[in-house]
């Protein structure tokens, strides 16, 4: 249970950071905030697809900078620090949970903007928050990893960008093809067999980032 | 086996049999396919030989891995490249074939997308190694996000293609296996066909294998030789 205890605490590091500083958590609300009001600005209130296609995509450019600094703010010296006090699977459980976390609270604050400033198209709310908070995770989830390997080459947070734009397309689509169903009172069929593809892909996801940071983290 | 010539004359005498034999053998009738399903004996085998050179690149990077040394890294970056040019010349392939059968070249369909997607998955890889200049770190993360973009072709290779509707065989609600042309391959067809995958895939790694000797060659060199 020492690797538990390890996760916990690292996990704990990041959130006390957070509180503390408060300066990455508001400033990515400002973000999110200021992009949601332009977009209100532009578009008024949109047609059920459109809403459908912006949310994702807003979604995905948060998550780009609300988890592009999770390893770019560890400084070296720092590293070489957890080196010596956790294993490498260890720290990056602790990273994907935290911004899972920071990304689940994200994704629900845009939602609840989207709501107030561009219409409520949604026939079934319930499930699209649902949807909303895995699409979060699965999205930090992806990015937590890239951004592991982007923290290692130069000009980490373009690389980022560039990096995971085309891998993050299909789950980009399996969400918004998913989104759908909030959007009609009918039920589509083959909808649990996508739900199921998307949390695979997270699992794979999770489960090669456990066996490749360890290449990654010795230096 | 690789300096062997046997495997040299064999990729040269399949191939001329792929091109006399796929456009004279009697081909089914299907649909409104017409004479451009020979394209078959030329489009399917380069998604075939993508997918064989991609495994080999990504076996070496996990060798890579346990085992760092520069001949791992260099095969399975060349590797890696003959299988993006095989995907590409696959889409110009089959964007020629649609042009004809589905009246445009590019028509959205979920296998066109998603190959597309698999291609630029590739081509970061790419990038990424040009933005690292120190060449271990290089090949280390070359090899890490190499394992992560060839785990990313199950989803856009295997699995969603065949979960949705789309214009090619094979996909939802139509029977057969995408990469075997449904009922249409028949066996005078296959009689082509197998010998068009193997001939294809093995120009692929007869090119490569010329590749990997000149980067070897060029690694040997003084550094401004």
């Amino acid at each position: 249970m020492n690797s538990l205890k390890t996760i916990t605490a690292l996990f704990k590091k990041d959130l006390l950071l957070e509180i503390r500083q408060q300066y990455s958590f508001y400033g990515v609300l400002l973000y999110v905030i200021s992009t949601i009001f332009v977009l209100y600005l532009a578009m008024g209130q949109p047609e059920d697809d459109v809403w459908n296609g912006l949310f994702w995509m807003i979604q995905l450019f948060v998550c780009v900078n609300a988890v592009a600094k999770s390893f770019l703010q560890e400084s070296k010296g720092r590293m070489l620090y957890f080196y010596s006090i956790a294993g490498p699977v260890d720290f990056i459980l602790s990273k994907l949970l935290f911004n899972a976390l920071l990304m689940l609270v994200m994704s629900l604050m845009s939602l609840l903007l989207f709501l107030v400033l561009m219409g409520n198209p949604l026939r079934q709310p319930f499930q699209f928050v649902g949807l909303a908070t895995l699409g979060g995770v699965s999205l930090s989830l992806v990015f937590t990893f890239l951004a592991a390997i982007a923290s290692k080459a130069q000009q980490q947070a373009a690389l980022m960008a560039i990096l995971g734009f085309p891998i993050i397309i299909p789950q980009l689509l399996l969400l918004m093809k998913i989104a759908t169903i909030a959007f009609s009172s009918v039920i589509q069929a083959g909808l649990g067999q996508m739900v199921l593809l998307l949390i695979g892909l997270d699992a794979m996801v999770v489960v090669l980032a456990i066996i490749l940071f360890p290449f990654l983290w010795k230096d | 086996m690789i300096r062997k010539s046997w495997w040299k004359i064999l990729t040269t005498v399949l191939l001329l049999y792929t091109f006399i034999a796929g456009f004279l053998i009697k081909v089914p009738h299907v649909g409104n396919l017409y004479g451009s399903i020979r394209n078959f004996f030329f489009h399917v085998p380069m998604w075939f030989g993508m997918m064989v050179l991609l495994l080999v690149s990504v076996v070496y990077a996990i060798k890579y891995l346990r085992n760092p040394t520069t001949d791992a890294d260099i095969y399975s970056r060349e590797y890696a490249k003959a299988g993006v040019l095989f995907g590409v010349l696959g889409l110009i392939t089959g964007a020629i074939w649609a042009n004809y059968t589905w009246g445009e070249a590019w028509s959205n369909d979920p296998k066109q997308l998603l190959a597309a997607i698999a291609l630029l998955i590739y081509a970061a890889y790419f990038i990424l190694r040009n933005s690292v200049p120190d060449l271990d770190k290089r090949a280390k993360l070359g090899a890490v996000y190499n394992v992560f973009a060839f785990a990313m072709l199950f989803p856009t290779l295997w699995i969603i293609p065949r979960m949705v509707e789309s214009l090619h065989p094979g996909g939802k609600g139509v029977e057969g296996n995408p990469g075997m042309g449904g009922d249409s391959l028949d066996s005078v067809m296959a009689t082509v066909f197998v010998p068009a995958i193997l001939g294809w895939t093995l120009l692929g790694v007869w090119t490569t294998t010329l590749r990997i000797r000149f980067e070897q060659l060029k690694e040997k060199q003084p550094v401004n030789g």
